[in-house]
């Protein structure tokens, strides 16, 4: 009976292994195009480097490769993940420290895969649930750019990440539930451009790195439905939804100037869209950020949510926001919240009118300028109120701000106030 | 209604008020500053509420861009008292070189100060430029010091370290470096005068602690390592004493070496 019972499980066991090595992530290898070009340390063609440090831009490579201050591309940013501290590696071509002993195939492993030279399975803030889907050209493109960058000495910190997040094993299991290695594949019904915009966006562009909500496990469901960032304390809009920096309803036009300048009609952007449009996006060619705001604007806007409206705020707290507005916002924004000049509308404003408070209390409270770009070199900046107005006046303020002049959104606590001071700006 | 940077109008009175017990010459100049920044805070707030009738009248002046900076740092009435009192450096009239310096210090990590690092960090170096030629070409008047509270000797040895350094601790006088008048040097070595106190511990102590850094060789670190917190505490009572005269700009470079070697100051 016994004996029967153990080997019940131990067939069990033997098909749950069969089924995970079977659901186990391919590796997809594709050749190099041009495997000649490859051969022993010679280097591409100059035509191929320049595509390689313009694909780099799209992918904003540089931005978590490089520290504040530190040599371009030679790692060592910290980013703070829900599961520990990660440090990112140096990729410059120095053969120590850096990438100088990988080849194509080892970047493209990386990228594609996901896996490091020494076969170490990366850890997913690494994007390459967006990189796999980076054509083989352009991967080989991206490591022909790199590979002409100046070597850089600097020595790879290792990542602080709590168990079990730290184990190669953990990362084995995310990956079987949540990656899946496979190049962008055309959408025959739809044409070239926006297969572009697609390609771009759902690739290097890694947009739903920060579009969409993670889970607890850190996975994101590619849906660009907006989601907040961990640690970062910031919420990036859902770009699907209407109601929130959903596209459908915007012109193209405004899209691409967002894109390309920092600044649009109405809008303008902050937080770590500021740094993407600083490092990444301004440096786009028109056809490219065209095509992105193309596909963009033609994601399903998803199911319209109905939601209760937001209770009224007591009357007087409502005469108090409209005094501190008058005393410190309506000179720029306006006495009605129509906006003036460069300085955008608060009237219809949809940072103001998430549901989630969180961007328009750090606004209040950090201020900020939209970033120096070709197309707005010199941007107005709003000044930071942080250590003008107490987190009451901030949730007062605010609070006021999302029921006025036809905005209908929830209030605003102190406590919520008070937890966006402690995080960091960097 | 005033605009957000100008919400320091109600400190500036009570700082000036402060003072009324000081003796009769520096009584007449605060009040001249008073009458001065009435006027033009009455004039202010006029062209702001003109703007707020007039819609987009917004003007396009690097004052307007800059808005955001001035709310801290102070607009040109106040004098480097701004709404934030008792932290915020003046930065008005302190070198451009020094300045652009600080801003690229920043937004390049070697100054630690979140607000300061969120602002710059996606502006562009000739926008950075601009901005310190800006408050660089500032002059505004100085309002007079705070009256002084330390013991005598604790002001005796601040002053001495600034006139003179002190040869045992291999500490260079200030006035080798900043100006006789304390005024900076252009175009790198700001002044040291109209300074809030807190303000200047906290770099003296961010240069001991390895936090703030400058070009290298980091003249400053190496100072600030071999004053003692008494020392410091005592460099910054004496300076935040000292009227500041208001012809005090910053000087041009003699030629005359340093008497240590600085990164920033060439």
């Amino acid at each position: 009976m016994t004996r029967r019972l153990v080997l019940l499980l131990c067939a069990a066991l033997a098909a749950l292994a069969i089924a995970a090595a079977l659901a186990w992530p391919r590796e997809q290898f594709v050749p190099s195009a041009s495997p000649e070009a490859w051969a022993g340390t010679s280097a591409a063609t100059s035509a191929n480097i320049a595509r390689g440090a313009y694909l780099a831009r799209a992918g904003d490579c540089m931005a978590c490769h490089t520290a504040r201050g530190g040599a371009p591309y030679a790692g060592g940013r910290i980013m703070e993940t829900p599961f520990g501290t990660l440090h990112t590696p140096n990729i410059t071509p120095d053969r120590t420290t850096g990438i100088g002993k990988w080849n194509a195939d080892d970047f493209w492993n990386a990228l594609h895969n996901g896996k490091s030279r020494d076969g170490r399975l990366l850890y997913p803030a690494f994007p390459y649930t967006n990189y796999t889907k980076v054509s083989r050209a352009d991967a080989d493109a991206l490591f022909a750019y790199l590979r002409s960058l100046p070597p850089r000495q600097v020595q790879n910190r290792s990542h602080a990440l709590r168990f079990p997040y730290d184990s190669q094993l953990a990362l084995a299991g995310w990956r079987l539930l949540y990656f899946k290695p496979g190049v962008f594949e055309q959408d025959a019904k739809r044409d070239a451009q926006w297969n572009r915009g697609a390609y771009l966006v759902e690739g290097l562009g890694h947009c739903s790195a920060c579009h969409s909500a993670r889970n607890r496990l850190g996975a994101s469901d590619d849906g660009l439905q907006g989601g907040l960032i961990p640690t970062v304390g910031w919420y990036a809009p859902s770009l699907t939804s209407d109601s929130e920096a959903g596209l459908g309803k915007w012109q193209e036009d405004h899209i691409v100037q967002l894109l390309r300048t920092g600044v649009a009609p109405g809008a303008s952007v902050t937080g770590p869209m500021a740094e993407v449009v600083a490092q990444s996006l301004q440096h786009l060619n028109e056809g490219d950020l065209r095509s992105m705001a193309l596909y963009l604007k033609s994601l399903p806007g998803g199911p319209v949510q109905t939601r209760a409206p937001a209770p009224r705020p007591p009357e007087q707290v409502l005469e108090e926001g409209s005094a501190l507005y008058r005393q410190h916002c309506a000179a720029c924004h306006g006495a009605r919240g129509e906006g003036l000049g460069p300085y955008p509308a608060l009237a219809g404003n949809r940072a103001l009118s998430l549901d989630e408070p969180v961007n328009a209390i750090r606004v209040v409270l950090n201020g900020g300028f939209a970033p120096a770009t070709a197309g707005n070199p010199r941007p107005y900046g709003m000044p930071p109120f942080s250590h003008v107005l107490d987190d009451a006046q901030v949730a007062t303020l605010v609070t006021y701000l999302r029921v006025s002049w036809g905005n209908a959104a929830g209030p605003v606590s102190s406590a919520q106030v008070n937890r966006y001071r402690a995080v960091p700006l960097d | 209604m005033p605009p957000p940077w100008r919400a320091g109008s109600a400190s500036l009175d009570r700082k000036t008020d402060l003072t009324t017990s000081r003796p009769r010459l520096s009584s007449l100049r605060a009040s001249a500053a008073h009458t001065l920044a009435a006027t033009a805070l009455a004039l202010l707030s006029l062209s702001a509420a003109a703007q707020a009738q007039a819609p987009h009248k917004i003007p396009d002046t690097i004052e307007q861009r800059i808005a955001a900076c001035i709310a801290c740092h102070a607009p040109k009435d106040t004098a480097g008292r701004g709404a934030g009192g008792v932290y915020f450096p003046r930065i008005a009239g302190k070198p451009a070189g020094y300045l652009v310096n600080q801003l690229l210090n920043f937004r390049e990590g070697r100054r630690q100060y979140p607000l300061m690092t969120w602002m710059v960090n996606h502006l562009s170096d000739p926008y950075l430029h601009e901005i310190a030629d800006y408050f660089a070409s500032q002059h505004p008047p100085v309002p007079p010091p705070p009256p002084a509270r330390d013991a005598a000797a604790v002001l005796a040895r601040g002053e001495q370290l600034v006139r003179r350094g002190d040869p045992a601790l291999k500490v260079p006088a200030c006035v080798a470096c900043h100006g006789a008048r304390l005024g900076g040097v252009a175009p790198g070595i700001p002044g040291l005068l109209n300074l809030p106190r807190d303000y200047v511990n906290a770099q003296l102590g961010a240069w001991r602690n390895g936090v703030r850094r400058a070009h290298a060789p980091d003249c400053m670190a190496t100072i600030a390592e071999r004053l003692s917190p008494a020392d410091v505490a005592a460099i910054s009572a004496w300076l935040a004493g000292q009227p500041t005269p208001p012809d005090n700009r910053p000087l041009e470079r003699s030629g005359r070496p340093l008497p240590i070697a600085c990164g920033s100051a060439p």
